[in-house]
């Protein structure tokens, strides 16, 4: 194989790589989306939310010993443990579902039935309330994330390309276990919502909330269920980005990338979140790598959202959204 | 031959048993805003029967229904299930206490099989939890195919066979009238709520409708309570009927009796009230 295609070839892969991330947090906007029609605006914030809350779990800080401190006057910082990385991921995951129970006891549950701008609204609000919240508990310094996610897998990569090919395929090491990671969710949600009970009754309120509750579906229970399955994802979504660049502030702003993944794939599809990121993972890379010398470089900064422009001009429903009929 | 309905149980001319109260709604009082939908309305239902709720447009029938259901919240009176006097619900918890229902205007699970719309009929049925459910093997997996089994009947019993494995989506109006009515069965329900199971259906369909709802009450002794418009129905169907008119009870009784009830005749007929 030429050189120039291999080096396509590489891109190509490192698109895919960077893709799942994407469709890991866009999984997250889906699930809730589908399940109760609301778009959530915090699906950023809470893996931002989730990754600090793992790190502080992990590192033993004590939650809100600023303001402890400042009100009692204390100098506590830390408990003197650390957290195994395994117990800490059960223990944020545990707070996650704690989160969804709050968010339908005191939020969602005094909403139903309100137009769709006021629960888009309510997540707005929620989004600054978790960002504050969360700096309260933990802190607004960097963080780094150490989970102990495996290393070397790029080299064994590299080594095996560079025998195949002659020319060694560079990837990195995160994305690897990203990708990973990422099918492993999504297999599993899919076994989950195609063949148990509750995965039934998820799928069924999707579908039609009257007819749910004359099934005997509780529509809370179905709602706690899912904004505990999106802080689930929030929180791998959250561990990946956060492993990749620190957990700060900025992590929240991953919200903004999954915009065009949902454009492309459709809010309401589980396999179009996954191929919607893997298209504008792939296509972002690629087009750097063909058309960017040509105008100047850092195209990916905007492609993506262009590609979700001419998506929603052509095909406002997405990939493989529900189509759209208005009946007259 | 006159039947005394007002006895414990009494068999009908047909052969079947009908036994005590299941359903007994006292002074029931429902109002939208200003709006009286239903004027303190009282009516029973008994096990084994099929009791028919007739009225003109606009009469609160389908809202009577909503009331049993759980879906409307009456402001005045009191719902009496199974000998004993229902707290407010919510409609799932009715649900939860074997009562089952159609709609209207059909709701289903679109994007569902017509098989998996028909197993969400038995989610009452399943009583293995989360963690049973992500083991499978074991309690989960054998009360699935329990379910699965009593799907199986429903789905023969309205012969449906050949389109189980369809999205529901894709199906015509009358089919979806079915699996609707598949669904409500599979919870086996010890009172199946019907809103116009007939609505917008040709002869035939309606005439395979009628036999479903006789044979599924025959054979499995299912107490149906049910709403439609066309009256030869009705009275071929039902064993006592319940007539509203503007919100009001006006008549009660077998079909004979309702027929021959002169408030009844003026309500379908419009005579000019005084």
């Amino acid at each position: 194989m030429s050189e120039q295609l291999l080096f396509a070839a590489e891109v190509t892969l490192n698109g895919l790589m960077a893709g799942v991330l994407y469709a890991l947090v866009a999984l997250g906007f889906v699930l809730i989306f589908k399940a109760s029609g609301i778009f959530n605006y915090a699906q950023g914030v809470m893996a931002l939310f989730a990754a600090m809350t793992l790190v502080g779990i992990q590192q033993g800080q004590i939650p809100f010993s600023h303001l402890i401190n400042a009100i009692f006057g204390t100098e506590i910082h830390h408990f003197p443990w650390h957290v195994p990385s395994i117990i800490a991921i059960i223990a944020a995951a545990g707070v996650m579902v704690g989160f969804a129970w709050i968010v339908e006891r005191y939020i969602l549950k005094h909403l139903v039935g309100q137009p769709d701008i006021i629960l888009f609204m309510a997540t707005i609000g929620l989004a600054y309330f978790m960002e504050g919240f969360g700096d309260m508990m933990w802190g607004s310094e960097l963080k780094t994330l150490d989970v102990g996610l495996p290393q070397g897998l790029n080299e064994t990569v590299l080594n095996v390309t560079d025998k195949l090919f002659g020319y060694g395929f560079f990837i990195d090491n995160l994305d690897i276990v990203a990708a990973v990671v990422a099918s492993l969710l999504v297999a599993a949600l899919t076994i989950f919502s195609q063949y148990s009970k509750q995965g039934r009754a998820l799928r069924a309120v999707a579908d039609d909330h009257s007819a749910a509750l004359s099934v005997g579906i509780s529509l809370r229970f179905i709602w706690v269920l899912v904004w505990s399955i999106a802080g689930f994802v929030a929180l791998v979504a959250g561990i990946m980005w956060g492993a990749k660049s620190g957990v700060q502030f900025s992590l929240s702003l991953i919200a903004l990338k999954a915009l065009p993944v949902l454009m492309l794939g459709g809010f309401t599809s589980i396999p179009g979140a996954i191929i919607g990121g893997l298209i504008i993972g792939v296509g972002e890379q690629l087009f750097e790598f063909a058309i960017g010398p040509l105008i100047g470089g850092a195209t990916q900064n905007w492609f993506a959202y262009v590609l979700a422009l001419i998506f929603l001009v052509f095909r406002p429903q997405g990939l493989f959204g529900e189509k759209i009929i208005e009946r007259v | 031959m006159s039947l005394d309905t007002n006895a414990d149980s009494y068999v009908t001319a047909d052969g079947r048993t009908i036994g005590p109260v299941v359903m007994d709604l006292k002074n029931i009082t429902l109002r939208f805003g200003g709006v009286v939908a239903i004027k303190d309305i009282s009516f029973d239902i008994r096990e084994g029967e099929i009791r028919a709720i007739i009225g003109p447009n606009g009469a609160g029938k389908s809202s009577m229904l909503n009331v049993i259901s759980g879906f409307y919240k009456p402001q005045e009176g009191e719902v009496w299930f199974r000998g004993a006097k229902r707290p407010p619900m919510k409609p799932f918890q009715v649900a939860r206490q074997g009562l089952a229902r159609t709609f209207q205007n059909i709701a289903l699970f679109d994007g569902m099989t017509v098989l998996d719309n028909i197993m969400t009929g038995r989610l009452n049925h399943m009583t293995s939890n989360m963690f049973q459910q992500a083991v499978w093997k074991g309690k989960a997996e054998r009360e699935e195919l329990a379910n699965r089994e009593v799907c199986e009947k429903v789905i023969d019993f309205l012969e449906i066979q050949h389109i189980r494995k369809t999205p529901v989506g894709r199906l015509p109006y009358g089919l979806k009238k079915r699996v609707e009515l598949a669904r409500a069965l599979a919870a086996e329900p010890s009172l199946l709520l019907l809103d116009e199971p007939m609505a917008g259906m040709n002869v035939e369909e309606k005439e395979d409708m009628s036999r479903f709802i006789l044979d599924m009450n025959d054979e499995f002794g299912t107490t149906i309570a049910l709403i439609e418009h066309d009256m030869g129905v009705v009275m071929d169907l039902s064993d006592r009927v319940v007539v509203m008119d503007y919100g009001k009870k006006i008549g009660d009784g077998t079909p004979e009796e309702v027929r021959n009830n002169q408030d009844v005749i003026d309500a379908y007929l419009g005579v000019a009230h005084d």
